[in-house]
């Protein structure tokens, strides 16, 4: 233990250097714009300016890329919840109750919440970094197959559980869900499926964010005209130092869930291959189930901003783990880092740690000092994006459209995803006109093609015994977590009843 | 020095982007001060301000200023433009990479995008883009659609030759492809976790197997890549029966060894080098013709007596119908990283071989070469064998 302060003191000494100072304040900077420009996340972020990074040395270079990440990591959240588009997959979950909180004049809150809880998720998961990493890193070896499939029922789950939804109609939603994920190349195989005839737009399968940035940026515009007729929409926001210190006091609201959030997000972003998005979905799923008012959740509850955005920030963190110890990257960004670091001469792998400490311990230094960066950086631009809802809807309807168009186009760079989008822009508002939640759809398409492949991985090896889920510890600890979240709602309502039958009886 | 260069030519670069974004910025300033003129200058009859005039000559001057010291910036310090054929990039160039992130051609292709970089060997940027789906189907098909395409490069694996084979469906021929160059010729080694003490050697690894059964499990980057071929002629040369697991990236597969889920592996060094150096795993036989600087202890499949050798070519392909004049420039661009010290460096470090330079139609006799062989290859083992039904 006085080992790892021994060597934080140095990795923060080094990251206070002035050079690597700069690093983290301007690469924050960046990654906050990058990552509040839909369609623009941190993976493309990180690819655009790995080459800066070749005129500094190797610390200065992962700490700023690392910084953009982080950066990118909150800015998605302010495209969320200030136009209703998720700035990047990462901050889907935001959406949910980010953008009811901003239409019901809260923005301010709703970013507060946002930096705020990116803060903790950032500070707890390093914490965890520095004093776990070892340990942490031979657990995520033992996530085989079977592990990685577990986990995703255990995902999925904390969706199916939700109390106020329909459960008929979320069961319907996953399934929808799941069968878009399925579109593209077989995994094991290689061979094309669904791909409706022969359209080879299909072939890479449905990019995530084609649908998210569809239902969520085109259909909720589509209800928004549809409901106010394009009169309304003007917010009064005033951003005063009163209001900015409500917003402060309202952080005990949500602390529970950001903690929980952060825990979550840091373990699910060390697993390889899981990363960032499943986390913010998870701890969105687990937030509200856990509260008091599952109902308030996708009409503006403040918890729903926490959650996610602690998880995906401590996921960043998390993701890190795997790429140092292993040399595997836990999130599509972290693999251009990783590329980084081997064209620094770096070899990630289980001797890092020991071989280039003052890299490794530079890296851990620069995250505790950019999480300081963002959050200050974060909190000082809030008036500034909240006037952006101050625009009249003519004009922020038209940029919204605009900025889903490239958000949609950029990911792959083919029209065939912009007609997808809009077309999942028309069905999301249908979907919502018959009152099916999204959410669970959004989940499915993500989580499915992870599923898909541990799940048809475990069964190669076992040779089609299903009993491989619940012979492995940690499997069966993750299977019945599920079914224990599957049956909390049901319970749950079965004493509500019961108590009321109670209540009728005294009476 | 060649940094100092680098850093100048950017510099003109930047000038040249400047007075390109110019005229787009003088066209938005003219248009606000026709908008002056209709809405002000007609309504009220008056001349327009002198102000205004200065800005507009100023801003129209601006472009010549800007491409005078771009000029002289670059005449200042000899420098010319990097370009070394006629032909020269316009827009950023796609890089596919027909495997997931963190395997060998990741790396690979990661390490030449940097160097690239570094060097300022292009005007415009490289960009990594990994299509691992279908093992590689989707990057093939992806190339084949981009035919004429000079601005989309791909880097291979030898499921370059086997996916066709094997999965027809996708209606891709790689000969039509352009050749560009043969960067690397990577090695396979057969690993095991460290912890298998029963196995040290060939024998006791093929008599595991045998024990176990078709309950052992090999871990791979997915059916029809190289190592499901070498699985396959394995089963077929020593007579067992495994269980092939796919896995997105050898990364990923080297993992799943380290982590007890897979028996045994066909990694290339690369993925396992770290592992091997921390003692987590460890290499059993060698499919090479001599053993390789980095292993001289372990034996090669040739010494043991079964001559089994596979070698896998890292190259850099174009889509079909690229233009000469950019096929040239590639691989006056792919001949100066392959000739760099760093690429020489990293090939001696994760046991490449790169002593021989294949370009341009060579490397198209090569691919027909190899793609005879892997045909054989798919025929003596049976596509069944490879896909595993």
């Amino acid at each position: 233990m006085e080992e790892i302060v021994l060597h934080l003191i140095g990795g923060l000494a080094e990251a206070m250097q002035p050079l690597n100072l700069t690093m983290i304040v301007v690469g924050c900077t960046l990654g906050l714009l990058i990552g509040a420009m839909p369609g623009l996340g941190s993976v493309n972020g990180v690819a655009i300016l790995l080459p800066i990074t070749f005129l500094v040395p190797p610390t200065a270079a992962i700490i700023f890329l690392a910084a953009i990440y982080y950066g990118a990591m909150y800015g998605g959240a302010i495209s969320s919840i200030t136009l209703g588009i998720p700035g990047a997959s990462t901050a889907v979950a935001t959406v949910f109750d980010g953008r009811p909180l901003a239409q019901a004049g809260h923005a301010d809150r709703a970013l507060t919440a946002a930096a705020v809880a990116s803060f903790v998720g950032g500070t707890i998961s390093v914490v965890l970094f520095t004093a776990f990493a070892p340990p942490l890193a031979s657990f995520a070896l033992k996530f085989g197959p079977p592990e990685e499939f577990a986990l995703m029922v255990l995902a999925f789950a904390t969706f199916i559980g939700l109390g106020g939804d329909d459960i008929p109609k979320t069961v319907f939603s996953i399934l929808i869900g799941l069968v878009m994920a399925s579109v593209g190349l077989d995994i094991i195989s290689g061979q094309p499926r669904l791909i409706f005839g022969d359209i080879d737009g299909f072939l890479h399968g449905i990019n995530f964010l084609v649908l998210a940035i569809g239902i969520y940026g085109i259909g909720e515009m589509l209800w928004t005209l549809e409901t106010t007729r394009g009169e309304v929409m003007v917010h009064k926001v005033t951003i005063s130092w009163q209001r900015m210190k409500h917003n402060f006091k309202d952080i005990r609201n949500y602390i529970k869930t950001t903690s929980m959030g952060s825990a979550l997000g840091y373990f699910v972003g060390t697993l390889p291959a899981a990363g960032a998005t499943p986390a913010s979905l998870m701890s969105y799923g687990l937030a509200k189930t856990f509260s008091k008012d599952p109902d308030s959740f996708g009409k503006g509850n403040i918890s729903g901003v926490a959650a996610p955005e602690a998880a995906n920030n401590a996921a960043s963190t998390g993701s890190m783990l795997p790429m140092i110890t292993l040399g595997i990257p836990g999130s599509p960004t972290t693999a251009i880092l990783l590329g980084g670091m081997i064209i620094w001469g770096l070899r990630p792998g289980p001797l890092l740690f020991t071989e280039n400490p003052e890299f490794v311990w530079g890296l851990i230094g620069s995250l505790y000092i950019a999480n300081f960066a963002t959050l200050l950086i974060n909190l000082a631009f809030i008036p500034l994006f909240v006037k952006i809802l101050t625009l009249p809807f003519s004009i922020l309807a038209p940029v919204i459209y605009i900025l889903c168009v490239v958000g949609g186009y950029a990911p792959t760079q083919t029209m065939h995803d912009v007609w997808l989008m809009l077309l999942f822009g028309v069905v999301g508002y249908l979907l919502r006109k018959l009152n099916y939640p999204v959410a669970p759809a959004v989940l499915a398409i993500v989580l499915g093609p992870l599923a898909e492949r541990s799940l048809r991985q475990s069964l190669l090896g076992s040779h089609g015994d299903v009993s491989i889920f619940l012979t492995r510890p940690i499997s069966a600890v993750c299977i019945a977590i599920a079914v224990a979240l599957i049956c909390y709602p049901m319970l749950q309502k079965l004493q509500k009843r019961r108590r009321a039958n109670a209540g009728t009886g005294s009476g | 020095m060649a940094g100092q260069g680098g850093g100048a030519d950017n510099m003109a670069r930047l000038m040249q982007t400047i007075t390109e974004k110019y005229n787009s910025i003088c066209f938005v300033l003219q248009c606000l001060y026709s908008w002056h003129l209709v809405y002000h200058g007609a309504k009220h009859k008056q001349f327009p301000k002198r102000g205004y005039l200065l800005m507009v000559t100023i801003i129209s001057k601006m472009k010549t200023i800007a491409v005078l010291i771009a000029a002289v910036v670059v005449t200042c310090l000899g420098l010319q433009s990097p370009a070394m054929a006629d032909w020269s990039p316009k827009k950023p160039i796609e890089l596919i990479i027909m495997a997931g992130a963190g395997g060998g051609a990741d790396q690979i292709a990661r390490l030449l995008q940097g160097l690239a970089e570094q060097k300022d060997l292009s005007p415009r940027p490289i960009i990594p883009i990994n299509k691992p789906g279908g093992s590689g189907a989707e990057a093939l098909r992806y190339l084949q659609d981009k035919a004429g395409d000079d601005h989309t490069i791909l880097v291979t694996l030898n499921s370059f030759y086997t996916t066709p084979v094997i999965q027809q469906g996708i209606g891709v021929d790689v000969s039509n492809f352009t050749p560009i160059g043969r960067m690397a010729v990577d090695n396979f080694v057969l690993w095991v976790n460290s912890s298998r003490d029963d196995i040290t050697d060939l024998d006791s690894y093929i008599a595991a197997v045998k024990a176990a059964g078709n309950t052992w499990k090999v871990g791979g980057t997915g059916t029809g890549q190289e190592d499901s071929i070498l699985t396959a002629m394995m089963e077929k040369e020593f007579g067992y029966d495994v269980t092939y697991i796919p896995f997105p990236g050898g990364g990923t597969v080297a993992k799943n060894l380290v982590g007890n889920h897979v028996d045994s592996t066909v990694n290339n060094p690369a993925e396992q080098n770290e592992f091997y150096r921390a003692g987590e795993t460890k290499p059993i036989v060698q499919f090479t013709a001599e053993r390789l600087p980095a292993y001289p202890d372990v034996p090669t499949a040739k010494e043991l007596g079964v001559d089994m050798q596979y070698y896998m070519q890292r190259s850099i392909n174009g889509p079909p119908e690229m233009s000469k004049e950019a096929q040239d420039w590639y691989i006056g661009l792919f001949k100066a990283l392959f000739d760099s010290e760093e690429w020489q460096q990293f090939c001696t470090d994760d046991g490449l071989a790169c002593d021989q330079w294949l370009a341009g139609d060579d490397l198209g006799t090569y691919h027909q070469e190899q793609i005879a062989l892997h045909k054989d290859l798919i025929e003596s083992v049976g596509a069944s064998a490879i896909t595993g039904e």
